[in-house]
Parts: structure tokens; C-alpha cells; sequence
């Protein structure tokens, strides 16, 4: 256990997991609305503050998983109760408690009916997404995997719009079906290993056709999730039927569980498979930017464009796991941040016009810039850093992405660069069409600009878009040491075994 | 005292004889006196937990193994009681000879667990399944078109062809061996001699047992007698016997050098055939109780790819999912019990809304279900983890594969329940009223699930040691 940093005394990523199902038990027993509304924000705002003791903890020059805790949970199995945050993990782990209490404030006055129910699910939700991205024993990861579909399954499901009920069971049978060989692989990994603790699964030397089959297994799961093209279907229908603080976890947390995965589990358990496959799943995410963009370039309504935009910047993320150099991967995970933060609040902006007009149609919101100048700005920011426009946060990730594609093969990169101007075509479209509209705008001189709430949910949203996009300096320094170390001992590994795959593919 | 609980029941078989002499049976007293019976019962198990004994010339065991399933069955039986203690669909006049008979086929079942020769086998079985066959036809008649007959007539010429099979599946393991003591039988199977008599005749005493637990090719009764028979008989039938019919098996499984290939090739196609069949039928049901007996053919696949690794481990693994599969149900029956108005079948569609005409049944049966489609924290996920982790150790990879696959497609029908309970609007559908302990015993059944689920490894670890004694 040398991997790990075992944290003595508050047992930190516990208290995280555990915090938001306390609150939610506590919501079992007292129902009162306002009471539940404030309840949840108490609680996701403490697990937040909870959260910077990590940041101040970290050590971000030692590989190891730090504030690691081991018990032992199931002996006959092996299996424990292990978790720790590494460079890989800590961001996301942040970004996660970080968006929860802006979602129960986007929900305070969106959700109208059965509002201790909904808070809560995103308690039970948080929980477990939490535990998705600190679990270190792959039981343990999965438990959290599967679990949270059942939360994020009843917030589309009850919460959702017109057709919810089909978006909701999509996304379930979707997700299960794609996870349900991941748990025969972890199976068939625990017999080779004798353990399910994650690390000590990582760089053993597996056959090669062990190595693709787990690999496949574990594409699959993760894929889908991300989703990578031609995995995507579930996304537009769940995104768009979702309640406001449902799409803004699915987008900002729920996708980055598969690039997680994908950069977690298939680069170092089966290095060998993945340097074998990585040439045919670097073109499907340039598919994936392509079709993202001009599926979204043709959409009319804001959540659906939202929505297909992501198949395209998750494209991006994917592409920079798979280029295996440091600034591709970097710049993915930076990537998955910046598309937590910046589509996230696109999702809120169009939640709150959505509570103005009750519609999502682009030709209903248009010209609303104004009367509602507030809103317009913010708009206006968040659809610049979607593109990657310099000094926004996506430029940064998109540029070290592409910069790592080009170090790995010009041509790759060359094709991904369409899928940038596409983003930029079809943000600036939507942008144009809600601020100024055309000559027939709906007449929206009842609109009312955003309220002091409002801002405040969407301030912290620019400051880090801004802070990334000038200074990424301290995010890039969190993540650099546990990336140099997977990709060195994947270079090592690479030497050490001459394998076909480089031949196969050219 | 080893054999207390047998004895409770025996009483309380007798005192509803008594009851059901008199003219006008007051349903309250047989409810009480039912109830009271149900919790001595599952006290009495408790109490004899530790007791060790040989009876009747050995042909009856008094066991770790057997008091395991003991209070297993004490605890469904007494939950089972509480969840369905209104007898909606019972006539008032024949309860207390409903519960006499419901009491006979629980002790034929406590018997079953405890026998360890072919005769005391055979006698417990029947008494344990004649008793059912009554019960079936007792659900009073209101549609007129007489179901229930029609579901009793059904499972009790069913129920006798297995047993004909069986019976000569015995005769020849007799013929064989010399002996009807399972031990001599077992050392006789382990030396490996396999003459087409052996096959044949492990392959119809099998079939019995099969047919108890649902499992294909001997499900066939399950669908018919689900739906017609009245919804707490329903919940009986798909709970307490699939414990005795698994308590038996492992004992006739227990061949300590393993099994013979054929008997692990015939386990993994029946578990793969079941899996397949119990959840591809069960995708377009629209009767609850239909759905859950096809659910139950691809539960009783699950477990019989746990009897199939043939370790100590494999068979306490396979009582953690049995006794977690119990659960679950009973939390379904529960919810399907006590919505139905006056004892009547329930659609899909009869529980929308469920949640806003009563949260706690909701809640409840949406744990259950979540469980049976085998999502963590809940104790399906962690019995369908153990086997297939176990089922690959000993190296049936496809098999796993397909049972893997078939968590899949489950998974669509028991969502589809949840969603008429949380999503669906109630409409006109009245407001459903419960009494505070059935609440209670939700609340219990839900807590079992989830603890049971989330801290499975004293109950796997004690399972196995005792199926270890066997051995």
C-alpha cells in the first residue's frame, strides 16, 4: 500500500461522501419545503467548505493518492472500503461539491412540487458522485457507479419536461446496459490480481487479448457515459427533459465520470490494449467533434444545442486522453473542468430564461438582450469560453489538446480543427439569435432582468472562467505530477513491451 | 426442544382446527391468533438456533444448516403474516382454514430442511405442497370466471407430475444403492460411476426440486398460478418454498469431490435457459404478480449458477441470495397486497401514482424492485456480484457473459413498475390506507435490504462455514 498516503485523523473524503447522505437522511424525517431548500444548500455549501481542506492539503508534487483511508469491508472477497484523490481525481472532486449548491439555488423557485423528494435525490446524487471520483476499490467504485442512476433517473423522471418518461428510462437501459459487462471485467481483473484495490490492478502484465477484452468492456461503460459518438443517443433526449440542476450535473459531473474512467482504468490497466486502440477512438472523437458541432449548428431548441455541443467538447477530451503525450492529457482533464464550468452555466442561463418564457425554442428567447442586459453579458461570456475563445477558460484546454494532437499526428489535428470553428458557428448563432434576434422577435418587454440570486448563481461561474482562462498555472500544477508519472510509466511500459499494435494500424 | 418450531406450527395448525369449528369464525381472532403464530414461530427458531440432534433413526437432522433455514423461514413466515394480514381476497369463513392450511405447508417446509433420507424428503415435500394446492382455490370467486379453480387445478396435476418424476428418480438412486439416507447416496455419487441409470435418476429427483424453485424446464406452472391465486397466497408461494426448495438442493449438491461434468453442464444451461426465459417473458407483462413469476424463473436461474461452483462458498452465496430474494419480495408484496382495494389482481397501470396516494408503499416498492433488478446498495447487487464473481472463478465465462446481459434486460421491467408508481399521475385511482405496522414492516423489509446489501460479509462468511459442516 505504498501508493498510498494514508490521511491521519479527520477522515476528510469520508466526511465528503457521508455528508450529503446524512443531510439527506435528515430530510426523510422533516419535510417542510423551505426547510428542505435551505437544509440542502446548508448541507452542499458545508461539503464545499469541507472540500478546500483538500486543496490546502494536497500535496501536488507526490503521485500518491493522498487522504486515503483503507478498511476493510468484505474479507472473502477482498474487498475494502478505499479512497484517495490524486492529481487525476482532485479537481473533479472540487468541481463537484463546487456546483452542487448552485444547483439547489437554480432549483429554489424552478421546482414547484415535491421539492424535499428533489433535494432529496441531488443530496443522495451528490453522494454518490462523489464516491464515483474518491473510490479506489473498484467494488466500491461501481456500487457508486450504478447507484447514482437511480437519483439522476427519478430527477429526469418526475422533474422532467414533456417527455420525460422516455429521456429518463433511455438514459437508465442505456447507462445499466453499457455497465453491466464493466462488472464482469472487474470480476475477471480480481481473479488475475487477487484484489480489487485499483492501483495494484495497474501495469500487470495481462495477456494482450485479456488486455482488449477488458478494454472493450471498460469502452463500452465509459463511452457511453461520456458519451462518445456513436454512443450519444440518451444525451440530447436526457439533457433537454432534465430539470435546470439535472442537465447541469449531468453535463458538468455525470460525463466527466466516463472521461474519468476512460484516463482512470483503461490507460493503466491495459496499456497494451490501449495503445492498440487508440488510433480507431482518437477518429471517432474527431467524429465526434464534427457531428456534435453540425448536429448543434441545426438545433432550435437552447437545451438540445447545449446538449450536442457537449458530444463535441467531450470529443475533445477524449481525443486529448487518447494523443498519450502530456499536453493532450492535460489539457483533457483541464478540458473537463472548463466543459463542468462553462456548460454548466449555459445550462442555468437557459433555466432561467426558461422560467421567463416557459419555453426552450431559440425563436421564442430571441432579442431578449434588451431587456434583460444582465443576463445578455453572462450569456455572452459563457458562449465565448464554449468556443475557446482566447482568455476564457476553454482556450486553454482546447489549445493544449490540440497542441498535443499535433505533437502525435498533424493530420489528426487538422481534422479536429473544423470541429473549432463549427463551435464558434453555432455558439455565435444562438448568441446572436438571444441578444438581438431578428426583426420579428416575440414581443419581451415583460421580462425582467436577472435577480440578485440569479447573479450570484452565475458570478462564481465567470470568475473561474476568467481565473482559468488567464491564470491556469495552479490547476495545471494540481494535475501535472500525476499525469508526468501515468504517462512515464506508460512510456516505460511501451519500451519494455515491443508489441504488434504500432504495426497494426499504420 | 430441538424441534420447537416444528412443534409451534403443529399447535398452531391444530388451533385453527379448533377455530374453523365453529360456526361463524371471527376473521379477527384467526388474524391475532395468526399472527401470534407467525412471531412464536420465528421466536422458536431463534430459540433452537444452537440445537444439534439426530432424530428418528437419522433420518431427521437437527443442524447448524438446518436451523439456518429454520429461522430464515420463521422470519418470512411471521413477515409474511404482518404484510398480508387483511386477506383481501379470502373469504371471511374460510380463513381459519386457510391459516390451518398455510401453517401445514410452513411445517412441511421446516421438515424439508431438516431431512436428510429420501422418504422423510418426500413426506415433508408433500405435505408441505398438498397444503398449497389447497390454498390456491381458496381465493373467493368475484370475477365468476373462477381463476383460481382453474390456477389450483393447474399447479396441483403440475405439482404431482414433478413429484411422479421425482418419485421415480428416488426409486431408482434406492434401486442403486441400497439406501434412501442422502449420505450414503452422496458417497455413492461421489466415487464417479456413471452408468445412464445414475444420470436418469439424479436428473428426475432434480427435476422435483426443480419444479418447487421455478427453474427451467420446470416453471411452466409459475405465470397461471401467480395470477390466479389471491395476492398474500402469491406472496407465500414465491417466497418461503423457493427457501426449502434451495435448502434441499444444496444438501442433494453437497457431493464433497464435486460434481460430475454433466451435472455443471446441466446447471449452466438450466441458469442460462431460466435467465433468458423468466426475463424475456417477463418484458411485456402487464399483471404485477405475472411480472414478478417470470421475475422469479430468472432469479431462480441466478441462484442456480450459484449452486453450480460447487464450493462451500458458491452454496452460502446462493442462501445470501435466496434469503435477500425473500426479502425483496416480500417488500413487493407488501406494496401489491395491501394497493389492491378488495383483494383483486393488480396492473402495471393500477399503481400509478402511487407515490402521492402512499409514499411509503412507494418507497418500498421501489426499493424492492431496484433490489430484484440487482442495483447497489441493495442486497440483489451485492447476491448477483458474489455469483457471478464466483461463477467465473470456476471458470464459466459465457455463462457469466449472458447472466450479465440478462441484468440488462431486466432492468427495463422493473422500471417500468417504478415509473407508474413515481411518474404516472393517479388519476382517479383512490388513495390507498395502511395500517401503521404494515408501514412498520416495510420500513423493517427496506432496512433489511439495505443493510443486508451493504454489509453481506458476516452472513456470506456464516452461510458458507455452516454448508462447510455439510460436506
Amino acid at each position: 500500500m505504498d501508493l498510498l498516503l494514508i490521511k491521519e485523523g479527520l477522515p476528510l473524503l469520508t466526511l465528503l461522501i457521508f455528508l450529503p447522505l446524512a443531510g439527506a437522511l435528515v430530510l426523510l424525517f422533516y419535510h417542510g419545503e423551505s426547510f428542505a431548500r435551505l437544509w440542502t444548500l446548508v448541507v452542499t455549501s458545508l461539503t464545499a467548505v469541507v472540500s478546500i481542506l483538500l486543496l490546502t492539503g494536497f500535496n501536488s508534487a507526490s503521485p500518491k493518492y493522498q487522504f486515503a483511508e483503507a478498511y476493510e469491508w468484505i474479507p472473502r472477497f477482498h474487498i475494502n472500503y478505499i479512497v484517495g484523490v490524486d492529481g487525476i481525481s482532485i479537481l473533479l472532486v472540487i468541481l463537484t461539491t463546487f456546483i452542487m449548491p448552485f444547483c439547489v439555488l437554480a432549483s429554489w423557485k424552478y421546482i414547484k412540487n415535491r421539492v424535499t423528494p428533489f433535494m432529496f435525490c441531488l443530496l443522495i446524487m451528490e453522494t454518490s458522485m462523489i464516491g464515483v471520483f474518491v473510490a479506489l476499490d473498484f467494488v466500491l467504485f461501481y456500487i457508486f457507479w450504478e447507484f447514482m442512476l437511480i437519483p439522476m433517473y427519478l430527477l429526469i423522471a418526475i422533474w422532467g419536461g414533456p417527455r420525460k418518461v422516455y429521456a429518463s428510462i433511455k438514459f437508465f437501459l442505456y447507462t445499466l446496459a453499457g455497465s453491466v459487462l464493466l462488472l464482469v471485467a472487474i470480476i475477471a481483473l480480481y481473479l488475475k490480481t487477487g484484489s480489487f484495490f485499483i492501483p495494484s490492478m495497474m501495469w500487470q502484465e495481462y495477456t494482450l487479448t485479456f488486455q482488449v477484452l477488458v478494454f472493450l468492456a471498460f469502452f463500452l461503460a465509459f463511452a457511453i457515459k461520456v458519451p462518445m459518438f456513436p454512443f450519444h443517443t440518451w444525451l440530447p433526449a436526457a439533457h433537454v427533459e432534465a430539470p435546470t440542476a439535472g442537465s447541469v450535473i449531468l453535463a458538468s459531473v455525470l460525463l466527466k465520470m466516463g472521461t474519468y474512467g476512460l484516463l482512470r482504468f483503461c490507460l493503466p490497466i491495459t496499456p497494451d490494449a490501449t495503445m492498440l486502440l487508440a488510433t480507431p477512438i482518437l477518429w471517432l472523437s474527431i467524429a465526434g467533434i464534427i457531428y456534435g458541432g453540425f448536429t448543434a449548428l441545426a438545433q432550435q431548441d437552447m437545451k438540445k444545442l447545449i446538449a450536442y455541443s457537449s458530444v463535441g467538447h467531450m470529443g475533445f477530451v477524449t481525443l486529448g486522453i487518447f494523443v498519450l503525450n502530456s499536453r493532450g492529457v492535460e489539457g483533457a482533464i483541464l478540458q473537463m473542468i472548463n466543459h463542468g464550468v462553462t456548460t454548466g452555466a449555459l445550462f442555468l442561463c437557459v433555466g432561467m430564461i426558461y422560467e421567463r418564457t416557459h419555453s426552450r425554442e431559440l425563436a421564442m428567447a430571441s432579442g431578449v438582450g434588451k431587456y434583460m442586459p444582465w443576463f445578455a453579458t453572462f450569456l455572452a461570456v459563457f458562449s465565448l469560453s464554449s468556443f475557446g475563445f482566447p482568455g476564457t477558460n476553454s482556450f486553454i484546454g482546447e489549445f493544449l489538446v490540440l497542441a498535443g494532437t499535433f505533437e502525435k499526428n498533424t493530420i489528426l489535428a487538422l481534422a479536429a480543427i473544423p470541429g473549432a470553428v463549427l463551435a464558434a458557428a453555432y455558439t455565435l448563432r444562438m448568441l446572436q439569435k438571444v441578444v438581438w434576434g431578428g426583426t420579428a422577435n416575440p414581443d419581451q418587454s415583460y421580462l425582467s432582468d436577472l435577480s440578485v440570486r440569479e447573479i450570484v448563481i452565475l458570478a462564481p461561474f465567470l470568475f473561474f472562467v476568467f481565473w482559468i482562462g488567464l491564470g491556469p498555472q495552479p490547476f495545471i500544477d494540481l494535475i501535472h505530477t500525476s499525469v508526468s508519472q501515468l504517462l512515464e510509466n506508460l512510456n516505460n511500459w511501451q519500451q519494455q513491451h515491443q508489441i504488434a499494435a504500432t504495426v497494426l494500424w499504420r | 426442544m430441538v424441534i420447537l418450531p416444528e412443534l409451534v406450527l403443529l399447535i398452531g395448525a391444530l388451533a385453527f382446527f379448533v377455530i374453523s369449528l365453529g360456526k361463524m369464525p371471527n376473521p379477527q381472532v384467526a388474524k391475532f391468533t395468526a399472527l401470534s403464530f407467525g412471531f412464536a414461530t420465528f421466536l422458536a427458531a431463534c430459540l433452537s438456533f444452537h440445537s444439534q440432534a439426530t432424530l428418528f433413526y437419522g433420518v431427521y437432522a437437527v443442524d447448524q444448516y438446518s436451523q439456518l433455514f429454520k429461522i430464515l423461514i420463521g422470519f418470512s413466515l411471521a413477515m409474511l403474516l404482518v404484510v398480508g394480514q387483511n386477506l383481501k381476497g379470502i373469504a371471511d369463513r374460510v380463513r381459519p382454514e386457510y391459516y390451518l392450511f398455510l401453517m401445514l405447508s410452513v411445517l412441511g417446509l421446516m421438515m424439508l430442511v431438516s431431512s436428510v433420507e429420501l422418504i422423510a424428503i418426500f413426506i415433508s415435500l408433500e405435505l408441505s405442497s398438498f397444503a398449497l394446492y389447497l390454498l390456491v382455490p381458496m381465493r373467493d370467486d368475484r370475477t365468476g370466471i373462477r381463476v383460481q379453480m382453474e390456477a389450483g387445478i393447474k399447479y396441483i396435476l403440475f405439482g404431482v407430475m414433478a413429484t411422479g418424476f421425482m418419485l421415480y428418480g428416488m426409486s431408482y438412486l434406492f434401486g442403486l444403492t441400497g439406501t434412501t439416507y442422502l449420505k450414503d447416496i452422496i458417497a455413492f455419487l461421489s466415487k464417479g460411476n456413471l452408468q445412464p441409470a445414475v444420470v436418469v435418476a439424479v436428473l428426475m429427483t432434480l427435476g422435483g426440486f426443480f419444479y418447487k424453485l421455478a427453474v427451467f424446464p420446470m416453471h411452466f406452472w409459475v405465470p397461471d398460478i401467480y395470477q390466479g391465486a389471491s395476492n398474500e397466497t402469491t406472496g407465500f408461494i414465491a417466497t418461503i418454498p423457493k427457501l426449502g426448495a434451495v435448502a434441499l438442493l444444496i444438501r442433494l449438491l453437497t457431493v464433497p469431490t464435486g460434481h460430475p461434468q454433466f451435472l455443471t453442464e446441466l446447471l449452466a444451461v438450466v441458469a442460462v435457459c431460466s435467465m433468458f426465459y423468466g426475463n424475456l417473458s417477463a418484458l411485456v407483462q402487464k399483471d404485477i404478480k405475472r411480472m414478478l413469476g417470470f421475475s422469479g424463473i430468472a432469479h431462480a436461474g441466478f441462484i442456480t449458477l450459484g449452486l453450480l461452483t460447487m464450493s462451500s462458498e458458491g452454496y452460502g452465496i446462493a442462501i445470501y441470495y435466496i434469503a435477500g430474494y425473500v426479502l425483496m419480495n416480500l417488500a413487493c408484496f407488501l406494496v401489491i397486497s395491501n394497493v389492491s382495494q378488495e383483494g383483486e389482481n393488480l396492473l402495471i397501470e393500477d399503481l400509478s401514482g402511487l407515490y402521492q396516494r402512499q409514499p411509503v408503499l412507494a418507497f418500498v416498492l421501489a426499493v424492492g424492485l431496484f433490489g430484484l433488478a440487482g442495483i447497489p446498495p441493495f442486497v440483489g447487487f451485492m447476491g448477483k456480484f458474489m455469483i457471478l464473481a464466483s461463477a467465473l472463478r470456476a471458470d464459466h465465462l459465457l455463462v457469466v457473459c449472458l447472466a450479465a446481459i440478462n441484468t440488462a434486460i431486466a432492468i427495463y421491467y422493473y422500471l417500468c413498475v417504478v415509473k407508474a408508481a413515481y411518474t404516472a399521475e393517479p388519476g382517479s385511482r383512490p388513495s390507498v390506507e395502511v395500517h401503521p405496522a404494515i408501514q412498520a414492516a416495510g420500513v423493517i423489509l427496506v432496512l433489511a435490504i439495505v443493510m443486508l446489501g451493504t454489509l453481506p460479509a458476516k452472513f456470506v462468511d456464516f452461510a458458507s462455514a455452516v454448508v462447510q459442516t455439510l460436506l
